[in-house]
């Protein structure tokens, strides 16, 4: 056991010694510090009646009050049940077209064909949810919407989209897919590539069919990347995609029953009811569950696989 | 014996060619589902209003139009200023990002720098906990003074723990030995970031210059907390604001007399969002490799 001067006396040695990389990376501490530590004790309004004139510190505490008011009107058990199934359809859902697709590609032998159609299906990553808005905009308008025109194009009823609750699920996870798959399939592709080539030389000599060869050997193969994507995507999920849902639904209240997050909670308390304090405990209730899931997430993995481990 | 293993042969290669034939069609009808709404924004720009009113945006339209871009070539002003405000955070954020982070990876590398685990995991431990979304704005607002700042668009999205350990990881596999006989000849610390890592590490710093680029080419999000004045509306928020308020007065500038009921608004949006997303499609094919390198450079461990 070292004594803290000791500590302290080496910190200065260090500090002179090694001055000019301490002031190399000072920047970047400071940064931390302004924009992600300072921060942290605010997490106190959730706590508080948050007056602005008095500052977060000097409001009234009322302990778990702001809590206990969001738990009895039913609004935190409503957006967590939302963000959470959204989640797990993103993470489910998502990583099998990912894994599909990936699986797929790798099976086409034209070099020209895989290289544009993965450059393709990667695009969609590169667009800002606003452009996704204008997407659905354009798509499920009811006066001019591409849907509705083919609908009425053939004699068939206009649909209201905006003001239809329960579509709104299959269109928000259709985005999500349509914009992560790029992403996902790569890594995917990734591992595949990487996979050994003379199991599989060797399996087309014991006369294996292709489909066998998916079935397998490629699919085995991938289960570890699989469960450790899924598992670290559960880590995240009560991390809700803000920006696409709030590009989609808006300030469209009709929709929120069913598509209300938590993210999008918070930040309507924000700005449309300048209710800071209740805003702030669903935040707080986020960063709290977010913790516990990552570290349970870590925990699990690190008996499954310690090198995949996070720390 | 050899007629069977033939047959055997034929099963198997026709098997192959079913399951090419499936995976060619499913690929290509993946790529064209991602694909289709791009199609479909462009067309609708080129529709001609009265059409749009009375049947809806078309994929292939009866007759086609340029009259929604002569509308924002004639008004340039405002599409131009929020073009500008996002062209100088871009700028502005990716240097300064880039400069701060390739530091931090260099220091971060360093094996003779003793204290490298401790603010590594101080690093990554605000990816585990943050104070959330209030605090934080309470914090900018009245701490920091940043609302209505273009700072405010610039800072938060700076650094990221992510790219500094890319950063970090990427510089780790230059050999010590280069190190070690920049620092003989003398040179210090820095000079050997600047000189020896930093081209080094130019395909990293490719690809997390184009994540800061992007990152900052879509940036909207803090905008719309913080920015209160159209004039530094950058481009997405400045798209966002002219599709949620269903109307496109924001592209007018004040005291212009126009009367908005004869222009083709419709068109005119999704001319907006071509002429906005247009940047992204035309470099996309140049700088995707750096992307794909950096999503497959190896595991980011804290």
């Amino acid at each position: 056991m070292v004594k803290p001067h000791v500590h302290l006396k080496n910190f200065r040695r260090e500090l002179v010694r090694k001055r000019v990389l301490f002031l190399m990376i000072a920047p970047t501490i400071l940064f931390f510090i302004i924009f992600c530590y300072i921060p942290m004790p605010g997490a106190y309004v959730a706590f508080v009646d948050y007056n602005m004139s008095k500052g977060i510190f000097g409001s009234n505490f009322v302990g778990f009050k702001n809590f206990e008011f969001l738990i009895r009107n039913g609004d935190l058990w409503r957006i967590t049940k939302n963000t959470l199934l959204y989640n797990l359809a993103f993470l489910v859902l998502g990583n099998i077209v990912q894994v599909i697709l990936a699986i797929m590609i790798s099976e086409i032998g034209n070099r020209w064909f895989k290289k544009i159609s993965q450059s393709v299906i990667l695009l969609p990553y590169f667009i800002s949810m606003v452009i996704v808005g204008y997407f659905a905009y354009n798509l499920f308008s009811y006066d001019h919407g591409f849907i509705n025109s083919l609908l009425t194009s053939f004699g068939l009823e206009k649909h209201d989209f905006y003001s239809d609750t329960g579509i709104w699920k299959y269109i928000i996870v259709m985005f999500k897919i349509w914009s992560g798959t790029g992403y996902g399939m790569i890594v995917y592709l990734a591992t595949i590539t990487g996979l050994d080539r003379e199991i599989y030389e060797a399996a087309a000599l014991d006369g294996a069919s292709p489909f066998q060869k998916i079935r397998y050997l490629t699919l085995p193969l991938l289960k570890p990347t699989v469960i450790l994507l899924i598992l670290f995507g559960l880590g995240g999920i009560l991390k809700g995609s803000f920006d696409l849902f709030y590009n989609l639904i808006g300030t469209n209240s009709v929709l929120y029953p069913e598509t209300d997050i938590i993210d999008t909670y918070v930040f309507r308390s924000l700005v449309g009811q300048y209710n800071f304090s209740q805003g702030a405990a669903v935040g707080f209730y986020q960063s709290i569950f977010g913790l516990v899931f990552v570290l349970a997430v870590n925990a699990i993995v690190k008996r499954v696989e310690p090198d995949s481990a996070l720390f | 014996m050899s007629r069977s293993i033939a047959r055997k042969n034929r099963i198997i290669s026709r098997e192959e060619i079913t399951l090419k034939i499936i995976c060619y069609i499913i690929v290509a009808l993946f790529a064209v589902v991602c694909l289709f709404p791009f199609l479909l924004m462009v067309t609708s720009s080129f529709m001609n209003e009265q059409e749009i009113l009375a049947e809806g945006y078309k994929l292939l339209p009866k007759e086609w139009s340029v009259s929604a871009y002569e509308f924002l070539f004639q008004h340039p002003a405002k599409l131009l200023n929020a073009y500008k405000v996002t062209i100088f955070i871009a700028i502005v954020g990716t240097c300064l990002g880039l400069f701060l982070m390739s530091m931090a990876g260099y220091v971060l590398c360093r094996q003779d720098f003793k204290y490298r685990n401790q603010i590594s995991f101080f690093i990554y431990f605000t990816t585990l906990f943050s104070g959330g979304l209030i605090p934080t704005y309470i914090w900018m607002v009245n701490g920091l003074g940043l609302k209505n700042s273009v700072w405010s668009m610039i800072l938060p999205a700076l650094m990221s723990p992510w790219s500094i350990f890319l950063m970090r990881n990427f510089m780790k596999a230059i050999p010590d030995s280069l190190y070690e006989s920049a620092a003989i000849d003398g040179a210090g610390d820095f000079r050997i970031y600047w000189q020896i890592f930093m081209p080094l590490a130019k395909p990293s710093l490719a690809t997390i210059g184009l994540f800061l680029v992007l990152g900052y080419w879509n940036e909207w999000y803090n905008a719309m907390l913080y920015i209160e004045s159209t004039a530094k509306y950058p481009l997405q928020y400045f798209l966002q604001q002219m599709v949620s308020q269903a109307d496109i007065q924001l592209l007018i500038q004040q005291g212009a007399t126009i009367s908005t009921a004869d222009l083709p608004s419709e068109s005119i949006k999704m001319a907006t969002a071509v002429v906005a997303t247009g940047p992204i499609i035309l470099v996309y094919p140049f700088v995707q490799k750096y992307f794909v390198s950096g999503l497959t450079i190896g595991a980011v461990k804290g």
